[in-house]
This record gives structure tokens, C-alpha cells and sequence, in this order.
């Protein structure tokens, strides 16, 4: 699908005429990412980040894959062959670096792409689907960085698995043993570190699967736009190839750039210096903690600690895995029908509390557990509910939206002083 | 319908994380948490500015090389260097003759079997092989040094925060407890066997201090060996040790930022000239 007056794919190559016919690859990447899709032509900066979102799973791929090459998934030697990686493969130590920070990238990367849905409201319909699918993608990318962050089977690596699969010891009276099927023990050793490593293979491909579902989701309706107002006509659009290849390719740049500052300047910044010592069973750290991508969720785990008809525990691991599933309801608990915050002015006030909330949440989520912390998180986790499945769905029904343009051009037009539409049909 | 069930939702959370809530606030009334002595008195290390500190830091030969003299007549006693091979020493500006010699005379020999009656044995190191460990084993480690067991050293400077500056303040930083400890915690103790160290995380070490005079290592290249001067070596090497490729890192990173400094450049302009008729 496409609007009308998209662009048609007219191979005038005869070797692109003659693939065209017979399998009509390069048409469909033209509709997908070339000049055949229309986009709205009033996009900020904000929409460079699902390209980047793609480019960060490619990087991964390429990177993951050589290392794949080098490293022995076995836990007897599973440390040694990181640091042999490290010292004796050729671009071994930039490999892994740039593996290791990729991960970073691509979830920091995915979260500000998540935050410009929110703030934008590209869930709401038309666009379910692609917030569904998008995230199906989220939790695939957790669980394929969780199994990532235990291969090199560090400290870390051991306990946090150790953690983790110990949510799953929370469900009544099967929990214990569901755990142990899932580990292929009764502590993370060489079976789990061995499916860990087949997984973490397997999801990103997955991911890639989604990824292609997700766009093929995004161009039924089309992007959305910071106005929010859905696409009248031809002059609110323009091509995708050449505009905004354009302004991903600057985009790109910026992403690569500071993803370089990490890789050759602080690889290790975002690590934990506890996972540069190998897993011991008999040894546990002072001071267990996820990457930092997981501490928001790691502090709403935490923060239920009060047994209330369920243990503790469980309202913990509930809430954590709830405070994602929500999303997926998404939609349904915003029947606001404007989508963009820049004309819900209630609406942006509760996002702006949101988004603070989501780092203090992160903050707690890394610090020690003194009551201050603890007080902190759990007012923390209870707005970070409440925001979602209780002011969402009111705000919607009392909120009094500001005046939207009648279209995209009026809008662009507006911004830049003029009214006359004279100039607006001055695109491709 | 949507709006009633989430509300009610969200009210169960939100209710939950109240009580809970409630229950910390009572507890931090009731029994302040008070902290421990390991928090009060423990101390976070100096900044030794290390050249290969920072973006465009790089290794002193020099120094490296006296820090794997202070490694070799001092920390090799009990620490293991794993990671590392004696190959690996002409990147600190050995010659191969040099690095031969130091495998060959190296005190601890090479576990291997006798090519002729299998049985367990040793031989002389080479090259290729990597340093070592002191210890047959963790139980022999464990029993020649008070039940402790010394950690392996390759990547000590990574496996801990702050990790140069942290080595040589825990080994310049063996002391007597300050006269408020006594005051402050009564009970605190430190073990027969063990030392006492506001560097370390809960300030008794095993490790009995390591570098105890000056002169203790004799430079050949005329550096006077005071304790802190040898405590700085030794952590420049074990930076080394532990992230041997952190000159090709740093060089990599100064042409990846100008390559892509110029790429934005050019990719900025591509973006420019092609939205220049285009309001947005």
C-alpha cells in the first residue's frame, strides 16, 4: 500500500527490468525505503532513531557473528576465551568493545524511539500494530541482551543470571522446578551458559524478522508526524529516498560518532568492573546490579517489599514483568483522539513526569538500598503505574486539546511565518 | 470499561507499593539504619595520573617495564599473571633475546608431563608460554597463605573501580586504625592474620603489605624505588597487563572521530542541498 501519488518503480536498466520481472526485489525496496514512500515532511530528528534502531541490529549482527567465531561457549573456558578475544584475535578488542557498547547503543537508541512514540502518540490508531510488534521487538532485544551479558560469564554475568532465573522461583508451588528446567540445573552453569549462548544467537534474527513486520506495519498507514495530523494530501509529503536517506545519513553520522567515543575512549564505562573477574559460584558480590538499560525495571522489582496476599516477591516480579506488558494495552488505555503532546497540554505535563520518574527509577535501580533509595523507588513505581493504567485513561476523557492545524503544510507553513500556500508546492 | 478495569489495576499496584512503602518508613524510624565501619572509614584512592590515562594517554615503556620488575621480584611470590604470555613482553620494549632470557630463568618452571614415564614434571619456560601460576593449585594457594587466595593479576586494573589508582593506594595504604575507630566502633577488629587498610572494601586484608621499604626493588635504569614510586610502577604495568591494546585503541579512536567528523561534514551538506527547496 501507499497513497496514490507515490512513486512507481520503473526499472529503465534491462538488467533491473529483467530482475524485476522475475523476482521483484529492488521494487520492493524501493516502496520500503526508497523514493515509492511517502513520508510526511515536517519529521524532526526524532524520527532518525528507528533507522538507527536497524543500524544498531545490523552492527550487532556483523559484530556478534566474528566473535561468535572466536569465543568457546563452555564455562570452563568461556572467561579465558573473552580475554583471548581480547589479546590475541586480530581486532579482537574492538570486536568485542564495540559488541559490548553496541548493546548499549542499540537499547539507548530503542528508548528514545519508544519515547517519540509516547510523546507523539504513534500507537494510536491506525498504528497499533506497529506499536504491538514494536513491543514484541523491546522484549525480544531484553532477553537477547540479558543472554548476551552472561556468555562472557564474569561475576556479573553468574549472578545476574542467577538473579534472573530466580524471577521464575517466584511462581507458586511449579517455580522451583520450572527454573531448574529452564537453567538445566540448579545454578546457572555449563547447560545454561550453552542454551544462553544458542539463544542469544537465534532471538537477533528473530528480531530482524519483527523488525521487517514492524515496517511492513508502519507503511500501511504511513509515518506518523510531530503534528499528529494524518496526511491530506501530496503536498504534505515527501519521498523517503532522496529526503530522508539524506537526513539519516547525517543522522547516522552523529549515532556512529559518539558510538565511537565509547568504544575507543570508555569501553568500559557502562560495565561493571566485577564481571573482569570470572564466575565463581562460592563468591557474591557485594553489590549485585543489571546494565543499566535494565535498572528502571530492576527498581520496580525491588521496590515491592511488603507481603500483601502474595509473598513479596512475586507482586515484585509481577509488577516488573507487568510494567512492560502494559504496553501492550497501550493503545486502548489513551482513547485520546489527538496523538501528538504538543497539543494535549495535560497530556505532556504527566509524559514530562513520566520521563523523570523512569530516571529516578533508573537511579534507584543502581543504588545501594537505603531507605531514602527505597522510598524513592517505590514512589517512584507506584507513579510509574499509576501514570499508565490510571491518569492515562482519565486525562484522555477530561483533557481539552489545543486547536490542531488543519494539515501538515498548514502547519510547516505556520512555523515559517507565511500563510500563502504559493511556495508549498515547491517539492519533488 | 477499559478506563474502570486499569484504574482498578493500577489501584492494586499503586496500593501494594503504599503498604510497602509504610513499612519502610516504619523501619527507618524505628531501627535507623546505622552505617557500618566499612562505610565511615573506608577511603577512595588518589588519582596517580598515569600517561596512559585519558583519551590520548599512552604507555611509558620506561615504567611498565620497572613495574614488571616490581611484579617479578615482589607480587609473583603468590599472584598468577595468566592472561599474559612472556611473548607478549616485547610490547613493552623487550627484545626477543631479552624475553627468551626472562622465560628461561623465570623462578616458577612450566607444568608439563615427562615425554618418557608420563609422569607430572616441569621444564623451563619459553616465549610462548603464559607466566605461570605460584601455586600448583587453589588448595596449595589457599594453604600457604592463611586460607586466603591471592587473585589472579591479569585484569586486577579492570576488576576493580578505579583500578590503577586503587592498586597502588591499597598497596601504599597499610596502616594502624585511626584512633575514632576505637571510639566509633568498639567492636571493630582486626583479625589475627589479616591487615588493616582503608582501601580494601571491608578494610582487612589477607595480603600482608607487599612493599615495606624503599630500595626495596633495585631500577636498573636509575628511577630512586621509593615505596610509592614502586606502587605506581607496578600499577602502570598492571594497567598494561590488563588492557595491552589501549594504544591501538586510543590511535584508532583519534582516525574513527576524524573520519567520521568529516562524514557528518559531508552528510550536513548532502542533507542541506537536498531539503533546500523544501520547508519543513
Amino acid at each position: 500500500m501507499s497513497f496514490p501519488w507515490a512513486k512507481h518503480y520503473e526499472p529503465k536498466q534491462p538488467l533491473m527490468r529483467w530482475l524485476d520481472e522475475k523476482l521483484p526485489l529492488p521494487r520492493l525496496v524501493y516502496n520500503a525505503v526508497g523514493a515509492g514512500y511517502p513520508v510526511p515532511r515536517n519529521l524532526n530528528y526524532f524520527w532518525n532513531f528507528g533507522v538507527l534502531a536497524g543500524a544498531a541490529l545490523a552492527m550487532q549482527i556483523i559484530t556478534g557473528v566474528v566473535l561468535a567465531m572466536h569465543y568457546a561457549a563452555n564455562a570452563g573456558v568461556a572467561f579465558g576465551s573473552v580475554e583471548s578475544i581480547m589479546r590475541d584475535v586480530n581486532a579482537g578488542w574492538f570486536l568485542r568493545y564495540a559488541h559490548a557498547n553496541g548493546a548499549s547503543m542499540f537499547l539507548a537508541v530503542v528508548y528514545i524511539h519508544i519515547g517519540r512514540g509516547l510523546y507523539y502518540g504513534s500507537y494510536k490508531a491506525p498504528r497499533e500494530m506497529v506499536w504491538l510488534l514494536g513491543v514484541v521487538i523491546f522484549l525480544l532485544m531484553m532477553a537477547t541482551a540479558f543472554m548476551g551479558y552472561v556468555l562472557p560469564w564474569g561475576q556479573m554475568s553468574f549472578w545476574g543470571a542467577q538473579v534472573i532465573t530466580g524471577f521464575f522461583s517466584a511462581i507458586p508451588l511449579v517455580g522451583e522446578t520450572i527454573r531448574v528446567w529452564l537453567l538445566g540445573g540448579f545454578a546457572p552453569d555449563n547447560a545454561a551458559l550453552n542454551r544462553f549462548f544458542s539463544l542469544h544467537y537465534l532471538l537477533p534474527f528473530v528480531i530482524a524478522g519483527v523488525i521487517m513486520l514492524h515496517i511492513w506495519a508502519l507503511h500501511i498507514p504511513g509515518s506518523n508526524n510531530p503534528t499528529g495530523v494524518e496526511v491530506k494530501d501530496e503536498q504534505d509529503t515527501v519521498p523517503f529516498h532522496p529526503y530522508y536517506t539524506a537526513k539519516d545519513g547525517f543522522g547516522l553520522g552523529v549515532f556512529l560518532l559518539i558510538f565511537a567515543l565509547f568504544i575507543f575512549f570508555s569501553p568500559n564505562l557502562l560495565g561493571h568492573p566485577d564481571n573482569y573477574i570470572e564466575a565463581n559460584p562460592l563468591s557474591t558480590p557485594a553489590h549485585i546490579v543489571p546494565e543499566w538499560y535494565f535498572l528502571p525495571f530492576y527498581a520496580i522489582l525491588k521496590s515491592f517489599t511488603a507481603d500483601f496476599i502474595l509473598p513479596a516477591k512475586l507482586w515484585g516480579v509481577l509488577a516488573m514483568f507487568g510494567s512492560i506488558l502494559l504496553l501492550f494495552f497501550l493503545p486502548w488505555l489513551d482513547s485520546s483522539p489527538v496523538r501528538s503532546a504538543n497539543y494535549r497540554p495535560k497530556y505532556r505535563i504527566f509524559l514530562g513526569i513520566l520521563l523523570a520518574d523512569v530516571l529516578v527509577l533508573g537511579y534507584v535501580g543502581g543504588a545501594e538500598p537505603l531507605p531514602r533509595n527505597v522510598i524513592m523507588g517505590q514512589i517512584a513505581a507506584a507513579y510509574y503505574f499509576a501514570h499508565f493504567l490510571i491518569i492515562l485513561p482519565w486525562v484522555a476523557r477530561s483533557e481539552r486539546p489545543r486547536p490542531l492545524p488543519n494539515s501538515i503544510t498548514e502547519a510547516v507553513l505556520a512555523k515559517h511565518g507565511g500563510t500563502s500556500l504559493a511556495h508549498s508546492a515547491a517539492q519533488a | 470499561m477499559v478506563r474502570i478495569i486499569s484504574s482498578l489495576v493500577g489501584a492494586a499496584f499503586v496500593f501494594v507499593l503504599a503498604i510497602a512503602l509504610f513499612g519502610t518508613v516504619k523501619t527507618a524510624i524505628t531501627e535507623p539504619a546505622k552505617e557500618g565501619p566499612e562505610k565511615v572509614f573506608h577511603l577512595h584512592p588518589e588519582d596517580i595520573h598515569l600517561p596512559s590515562a585519558g583519551w590520548f594517554g599512552k604507555f611509558d615503556n620506561r615504567q611498565i617495564q620497572r613495574g614488571f620488575q616490581v611484579y617479578k621480584e615482589v607480587c609473583s611470590a603468590c599472584h598468577s599473571l595468566k592472561y599474559v604470555a612472556f611473548r607478549d613482553l616485547t610490547k613493552i620494549g623487550y627484545s626477543e633475546a631479552e624475553v627468551k632470557a626472562i622465560a628461561n630463568q623465570w623462578v616458577i618452571e612450566q607444568p608439563t608431563v615427562n615425554p618418557e614415564t608420563g609422569e607430572a614434571s616441569t621444564r623451563k619456560n619459553v616465549p610462548s608460554d603464559h607466566f605461570p601460576s605460584p601455586f600448583a593449585n587453589e588448595v596449595a594457594a589457599r594453604a600457604a597463605n592463611n586460607n586466603a587466595l591471592p587473585p589472579d593479576l591479569s585484569l586486577m586494573t579492570k576488576a576493580r573501580e578505579d583500578g590503577p589508582n586503587y592498586v597502588h593506594a591499597l598497596i601504599t595504604g597499610y596502616r594502624n586504625p585511626p584512633a575514632e575507630m576505637k571510639r566509633e566502633f568498639p567492636d571493630f577488629t582486626t583479625p589475627k592474620g589479616l591487615h588493616y587498610n582503608p582501601y580494601f572494601a571491608n578494610l582487612n586484608i589477607a595480603m600482608p603489605p607487599p612493599l615495606t621499604q624503599d630500595g626495596q626493588v633495585t631500577y636498573t635504569d636509575g628511577t630512586k624505588a621509593t615505596r610509592d614510586q614502586m606502587a605506581r610502577d607496578v600499577a602502570a604495568f598492571l594497567t598494561w597487563t590488563a588492557e595491552p591494546n589501549l594504544e591501538a585503541r586510543h590511535g584508532a579512536g583519534l582516525a574513527a572521530v576524524i573520519f567520521l567528523a568529516i562524514f557528518i561534514f559531508l552528510a550536513w551538506g548532502a542533507y542541506q542541498n537536498v531539503w533546500r527547496d523544501v520547508k519543513h
